[in-house]
């Protein structure tokens, strides 16, 4: 069922346009990202819906309510923020009680409703500590649980994990998720952490330039990108300048590279896309595509080891292969090593320039 | 289609909206009725006859022709001008010592250099008198000059404009990065050329922000060049004599446009090199922590010791003429220069500066707190909120006596319906409060923008109306600045002369421009007592509200100290 909507929604800032006619369906309980580049508009499409900004066109709706012109206080939502906007001369319970006094709430109630929600972002033990006393971390959870409170029909994530520690955030990614699942409740998240949004998301929103550029699972946005930006900006990827020749076969320099040329023609100039991980050392299907080169530069990052690899009669710049660890043990990777790159058919793509 | 493709739509707004919306136009009406109009009233009071009728700029041209009062405006430019370069130089280097070097006993010099600001200015001028006037101990001093005129004029401008300097001063030396000198060291660069290549273009923008604050101060004072001006007319003192002794309202309103201009000038330069310090100091730089150098900590000791003195000679040779029986010639102590009444005045004026500093203090601090906030946090209305911005900014281009004549021009109007206001208590607070409004309101706005923005947004999100929040979180974790803002307040209401020399009536004289008047009379004793009185007030409000900070704050503000509990 649909949850929210957007039609044709654009938002001027004097004559810049940081929003162009943008439309989104968003199904009930569906975790949904807004991921980009920085200026690409994402944070101010969130902060339209919840009417922290005023569209200059568009309609937003909300449970088939039209929410277009309602301030922000008639709109059912909760909100996270980056720099966690917690009340600093507020206790960690008076902080997540604070929207529920409003309401109405009796004390007993309140109460319980807030050691519910502090058992359920684990901080039981802090109940009456001030914002200043906990981590990074410990504050976000205290932000969440102040949105969750009111149980609001939408959670807005403004980049919520950016300000924190690597460890920390992967931790939180995941209990944000877990939580989300749990409570059922439609969330959107605005972040430019590609591997964030890749987690987390039941479905992402790629921008730039106010526009959305492509929609789609995790798994489609990464293996099936529409474009090379963003097939670069999700994940990695190596680039190869080519040309289709008469018998539409893709020619790099002059090397003749099997792959899918889809609807290009003739002469085309274009582009061949490949992922660092897609590349192997060994051969392993008979009609894998095989390029012959020296190993120039190995870095060791842990889990994998990324390989630049110059070729002859290919690519002008290095290519990038990452060989998983337990493999590189395997093979004898040295400096100045000749040895030849495969990749399959499937895993080579080719976008225009 | 939306014609207007660039506008945003019109969006519905909620109970708080509507309530900003009107409070942020009561805003706009107030600043009309007592900035904007009056000061408009002087306008064109200096373009029309005594009759009442337009003449252009007759009037200027008669005061160009005046070579007296010409005259003048060299004196005010020389007198502002001289003391800005003292004042700045000896600002400059007491800020340095206590900022950048290990000179023992900083927090008493500090406390020293802060007297200046508890008393009115024409309290120098009065000490001066008994130091160097014609019965004056180190009369000889002056080697046969005479302390009434310039001389006098710019050692007691200096003397109360100092710690004025010295704050601004200190606050730019501290934002210093100590990268840059590390940098400096590990490249060999001697200490001297440290000072000129890193120190001296840091402190840049303070420095030329201090020296216009502090001329418009110098050039626009009334109190000091009244009392130890003797024949040195200023423009300040002109525009009283004309006004005062001469009922000519039209001379001195063009007076006071000649007043105006320049400090309106210095305002705008002292905004922009405001504007540019900020960007010094980015969130990475690591703050300056001086080192011990034995020999510059004493050389500073030595200098911060002989201000310092001279500082507590100032006072003390105040509060020691206002106890003597009769200068120079009966040394022994009395009270009976505290007694008033034979002077015709009584305790009156005394009670009426403490009530108007009360005032000033609790209306001030609500409506400025207020009005800040609204221009801070409210979403709508962008235009209207820089509108008040710019008339809350205003009120610091113009001088007290300009904004006090523009008041009686305005209030006394017999057409105005404001006019039962004139001679009131209400006239004084209101000028009071317009008069110090722009130092309050940016301190109030500095303390607002330091608070996440979002945490309006996070209250609508919870359905909390914004005027919870403000009760709740707002206004708790600004206590401390609202705090200094309504000492700020009662302290200039206390002192401030120039403001309301035009404005007091018989019921409202006030303790500063008492002092004048008995100092006019020859009563120097009874003037130093009242102007020591002011004084009293002034240290007694500082440290209640020092005890204030230290337990009341520490119970409402116990979120703040249990950062430095717990890390």
């Amino acid at each position: 069922m649909v949850y929210l909507e957007v039609k044709n929604l654009s938002k001027f800032f004097g004559t810049f346009q940081a929003i162009k006619d943008i439309d989104i369906e968003i199904n009930e309980g569906e975790f949904v990202c807004f991921l980009g580049p920085s200026g690409c508009g994402k944070t101010t499409l969130l902060r339209c819906i919840a009417g922290l900004e005023t569209q200059s066109s568009g309609s937003i709706i909300q449970k088939q309510k039209d929410i277009s012109i309602e301030p922000p206080s008639n709109r059912d939502f909760g909100i996270v923020f980056q720099s966690y906007a917690l009340f600093p001369n507020l206790s960690v319970f008076s902080n997540i009680s604070y929207g529920l006094i409003n309401n109405k709430w009796k004390k007993d109630d309140i109460k319980k409703r807030v050691n519910e929600l502090l058992e359920l972002v684990n901080l039981q033990e802090h109940t009456s500590k001030y914002p200043s006393q906990l981590s990074g971390g410990e504050q976000q959870r205290v932000a969440l649980a102040r949105a969750l409170a009111i149980s609001p029909g939408l959670l807005l994530l403004d980049e919520p994990l950016s300000a924190l520690d690597a460890k920390v955030r992967v931790f939180l990614r995941k209990q944000i998720r877990d939580l989300q699942r749990k409570l059922g409740v439609t969330t959107i998240m605005v972040t430019h952490d590609q591997e964030e949004a890749q987690t987390m998301a039941d479905r992402i929103f790629v921008m730039k330039d106010g526009e959305i550029i492509q929609s789609g699972t995790p798994n489609e946005i990464y293996n099936k990108a529409n474009s090379p930006f963003i097939a670069s900006f999700i994940g990695s990827m190596n680039f190869i300048p080519a040309s289709i020749d008469d018998s539409k076969k893709v020619r790099c320099n002059n090397i003749e590279i099997n792959c899918d040329v889809g609807s290009y023609s003739a002469n085309d100039n274009v582009q061949l896309a490949i992922r660092p991980e897609e590349i192997q050392f060994q051969q392993e299907n008979q009609d894998d595509n095989v390029v012959p080169g020296v190993i120039k530069e190995i870095e060791f990052l842990g889990s994998f080891q990324r390989v630049y690899f110059e070729t002859k009669n290919f690519s002008d710049e290095l290519i990038i292969v990452d060989v998983p660890s337990s493999n590189a043990k395997k093979i004898k990777m040295d400096i100045n090593n000749e040895m030849s790159l495969y990749f399959s058919k499937e895993d080579a793509r080719i976008y225009s320039i | 289609m939306n014609l207007f493709k660039f506008a945003d739509i019109r969006r519905g707004k909620d109970s708080s909206d509507r309530v900003g919306q009107f409070m942020l136009g009561s805003y706009i009406i107030l600043f009309l009725l007592f900035l904007v109009l009056p000061l408009g009233a002087l306008i064109s009071k200096s373009l029309e006859n005594k009759d009442g009728e337009f003449i252009g700029f007759a009037n200027y041209s008669l005061y160009l022709q005046e070579p007296a009062l010409f005259q003048s405006l060299y004196n005010s430019l020389f007198v502002a001008i001289i003391s800005t370069i003292i004042v700045v130089v000896l600002a400059f280097l007491f800020a340095y010592a206590i900022t950048r070097t290990c000179m023992p006993f900083k927090g008493f010099f500090k406390l020293v250099a802060l007297i200046p600001l508890l008393s009115p200015s024409i309290l120098a001028a009065i000490a001066l008198v008994y130091w160097f006037g014609n019965q004056g101990v180190l009369k000889e001093m002056l080697l046969g000059k005479s302390i009434y005129g310039p001389i006098g004029i710019i050692m007691a401008s200096v003397y109360w404009t100092f710690p004025h300097a010295l704050i601004i001063l200190t606050t730019s030396l501290s934002l210093s990065d100590s990268r840059l000198y590390e940098a400096a060291e590990v490249l060999k660069t001697s200490k001297l050329r440290a000072f000129f290549t890193i120190t001296i273009p840091g402190a840049r923008y303070g420095i030329i922000s201090t020296a216009f604050v502090i001329f418009t101060q110098v050039f626009t004072d009334f109190g000091v060049p009244k009392v130890i001006g003797g024949n040195y007319n200023v423009l300040a003192t002109d525009i009283y004599k004309e006004v005062v002794g001469m009922q000519n309202f039209q001379m001195g309103a063009v007076i006071s446009m000649v007043l105006l201009v320049p400090a309106m000038i210095a305002f705008f330069i002292d905004r922009y090199s405001r504007k540019k310090q900020i960007s010094l100091l980015t969130s990475r730089s690591v703050v300056f922590k001086p080192k011990k150098h034995f020999k510059v900590d004493m050389i500073m000791l030595s200098f911060c010791s002989v201000l310092a003195l001279i500082i507590i000679l100032m006072i003390g040779m105040a509060q020691y003429g206002a106890i003597v029986k009769f200068w120079p010639y009966n040394l022994n102590l009395t009270l009976k220069n505290y007694n008033f009444e034979v002077a015709g005045l009584g305790w009156d004026s005394f009670y009426n500066s403490v009530q108007l500093a009360f005032y000033t203090a609790i209306f001030g601090t609500i409506i400025i707190f207020v009005g800040s906030y609204l221009i801070e946090k409210l979403r709508i209305n962008e235009g209207t909120r820089n509108i008040v911005q710019f008339f809350a900014l205003m009120p610091m281009a113009v001088p007290g006596l300009v904004l006090g004549l523009a008041y009686i021009f305005f209030f006394n109007a017999k057409d105005n319906p404001l006019n039962f206001i004139y001679a009131t208590m209400i006239i004084l607070v209101v000028n009071t409060i317009v008069h110090f409004y722009t130092v309050s309101h940016l301190t109030t706005i500095t303390a607002l923008k330091q608070m996440d923005k979002e945490f309006e947004s996070v209250s609508l999100s919870l359905k909390i109306p914004i005027y919870k929040m403000f009760w709740r979180v707002t206004l708790p974790v600004c206590l401390p600045p609202i705090f200094d803002v309504s000492i700020y307040l009662f302290v200039n209401a206390m002192t401030t002369v120039s403001g309301v020399i035009f404005l007091y009536s018989y019921d409202t004289t006030l303790a500063s421009v008492s002092a004048i008047h008995l100092d006019e009379q020859g009563e120097v004793a009874k003037a130093a007592a009242m102007a020591m009185l002011i004084v009293y007030v002034s240290v007694a409000v500082r440290l209640t509200h020092t005890i204030i900070t230290k337990k009341v704050l520490r119970k409402t503000q116990a979120w703040r100290y249990n950062i430095l509990d717990t890390k």
